[in-house]
């Protein structure tokens, strides 16, 4: 059997970065994976690249891009695997178990102490058309102009709410890349709601607020807008939308969303540990600790996947995690990890007051959580809103017996783009709570796999 | 859909391949997903139900719709591959055939 080790950490973002530099210093046996070929995540998504190879376009992200460089550059002395794509978790015997695929090849590596920090995904968001090509969300295309400076040309349409969708069109801006229109979907009223929460969101992070104040500077935004449909034959040809004004059609050659982001569970479902209903940003995310540690002893959680925080608040769980794990391993006294956890709580609780003024500031709103009957929920198999509805009324108990009667959540994505349009419907359709509903069973593989990267694991058993 | 590239972008080194025989002039550090965007391919599959096209969407590895066959291998995430010279990427059309001789 091979070595375990200390601590394996699953996504080199924020989280990821900061628990393994806080390892590495402790002394701790390491190893950091990530799917993505360079450090990062997605908010410093090949930052080390571009201030290497292209310096001038750093200028064009904003300040807390440029901030990743020094992170990323400092893995030096940590075990890094790139391109390693996890695909199963699992308790073997005395360790715990990580088996990821690598250039079509599968290998485990056996841990001690695991640390889950995969991180955010932008909320699916499902009108009629959304699945045409042409269509993105506002995050891949600020992914795009990271990793490779690609941009959409013609009519770009950006549609959403949210502090992303602001960030890309001040980028946009800055990169020279034209926007046909930027229609804003936060509700026009909210700014009232959201006071109360401000003097909390300025003490405790006033800089970002700053940093979101002058992405207003210059804005040419629709605001108040209800995106009703994206047109076209086999590509997007146009948007309508409803504002204060009425009904408008825009014609369009490239639309990106955004409706903020949640948390990408798919790896803490598949341990099946215990999980938690937000009930303001509508999403499930899995409890945790003081330390980050979750309901399954030795698995911990930092940064969004833990729960919507933003990176400055992921940088200090993953920092935070990674202190908790030296101490039970040893590695340092209790002190010296009480010392740093006082420092890390109090980031992660000024960056919590500032995230209660933005969900307040960008509710999700009914037409994103409940869909219209015609439009397609789950993008794999097919299947709308409607015929969720239609199960629902004729009692199905859940998203895991959905899936036998619709398929839907069990096709290429296995619900990472259905499941919380799902577990919404169910609960309006029942009259019954997010809660009660649940979300579907994930099981393993979580990523695709082929039959000879499974069967290289297989050893021939000793005699 | 049509994707372009900043000017400061276009100084990495050249990557060479092909997707569905037609040859696709990359830049290292693309994946295969937004290589294709910037040739021109602005459709990445079929879907196996309908036969509808799709492209990605995310680009962060969570939606499946850039699914492609690279060197012979089907469902391979393009967003996550990185480019290589000579790599043969194709479009996955439909519901696989499985074959039965």
């Amino acid at each position: 059997m091979s070595a375990v080790h200390d601590l394996v950490i699953i996504g080199a973002g924020p989280a990821g970065i900061a628990a393994a530099r806080s390892a590495r210093a402790d002394g701790l046996d390491a190893v950091l994976l990530d799917e993505q070929a360079e450090p990062g995540g997605q908010i410093w998504r090949a930052v080390g690249r571009v201030a290497r190879e292209r310096p001038g376009d750093l200028g064009i992200f904003g300040g807390s891009y440029a901030k990743g460089a020094g992170p990323v550059a400092d893995l030096w002395g940590c075990e890094l695997r790139f391109c390693a794509t996890v695909w199963h978790l699992h308790r073997a015997e005395d360790a715990w178990e990580v088996v990821f695929s690598r250039s079509g090849a599968a290998e485990r590596v056996r841990t001690k102490t695991l640390l889950i920090a995969t991180g955010a995904m932008e909320r699916p968001v499902p009108i009629p058309g959304w699945t045409l090509p042409g269509v993105t969300t506002i995050g891949a295309l600020q992914l795009a102009l990271k990793q490779s400076g690609a941009y959409p040309t013609g009519r770009v349409v950006l549609m959403g709410g949210g502090p992303l969708a602001l960030l890309l069109a001040s980028q946009f801006k800055a990169a020279g890349v034209p926007i046909a229109a930027e229609l804003d979907t936060a509700p026009a009223n909210r700014l009232s709601v959201a006071a109360r929460y401000l003097p909390g969101a300025v003490l405790g992070a006033a800089d970002t607020l700053l940093d979101g104040l002058r992405l207003l500077r210059g804005r040419t935004a629709i605001t108040g807008v209800a995106p009703l449909e994206i047109l076209g034959e086999g590509k997007v040809e146009a948007v309508r939308y409803r504002d204060g004004s009425g009904l408008h059609e825009v014609p369009a050659d490239h639309v990106a969303l955004h409706e903020g982001v949640v948390p990408n569970t798919q790896l803490t479902r598949l341990l099946d540990l215990n999980h938690v209903w937000n009930p303001v940003q509508r999403c499930f995310h899995p409890v945790l600790d003081p330390f980050g540690e979750s309901s399954v002893a030795d698995v911990f959680v930092a940064g969004d996947g833990g729960g919507i925080l933003g990176w400055r608040a992921a940088q200090a769980a993953g920092a935070l995690a990674a202190a908790q794990i030296a101490w039970r391993l040893g590695a340092i006294v209790e002190s010296e990890r009480d010392l740093r956890a006082a420092h890390h709580h109090g980031r992660i609780a000024a960056e919590r007051r500032l995230r209660r003024f933005l969900d307040a500031l960008y509710p999700v709103p009914d037409w994103l959580r409940l869909p219209e009957d015609r439009t397609t929920i789950c993008r794999c198999e097919e299947i709308s809103a409607g015929r969720v509805r239609e199960m629902a009324r004729l009692g199905c108990a859940g998203p895991n017996q959905l899936k036998a009667y619709l398929r839907a959540g069990m096709g290429a994505c296995q619900g990472r783009m259905c499941g919380l349009s799902v577990t919404e419907i169910l609960a309006e359709t029942q009259g019954r709570t997010p809660e009660e509903i649940g979300y579907g069973r994930i099981r393993p593989p979580i990523k695709p796999v082929t039959l000879d990267e499974l069967a290289s694991l297989y050893q021939e058993p000793t005699s | 859909m049509q994707f372009s590239r900043l000017e400061s972008a276009n100084a990495a080194s050249p990557v060479r391949f092909t997707c569905n025989g037609q040859v696709v002039e990359a830049r290292a550090g693309d994946s295969v997903a937004t290589a294709l965007l910037l040739a021109g391919i602005g459709s990445t599959r079929d879907t196996a139900l309908s036969g509808e096209g799709r492209a990605p969407y995310c680009l962060m590895g969570v939606c499946f719709e850039c699914l492609v066959e690279i060197d012979g291998v089907p469902n391979q995430q393009a967003c996550l591959v990185p480019v290589s010279d000579g790599m043969s990427v194709r479009r996955q059309e439909g519901a696989p055939q499985v074959w039965d001789g």
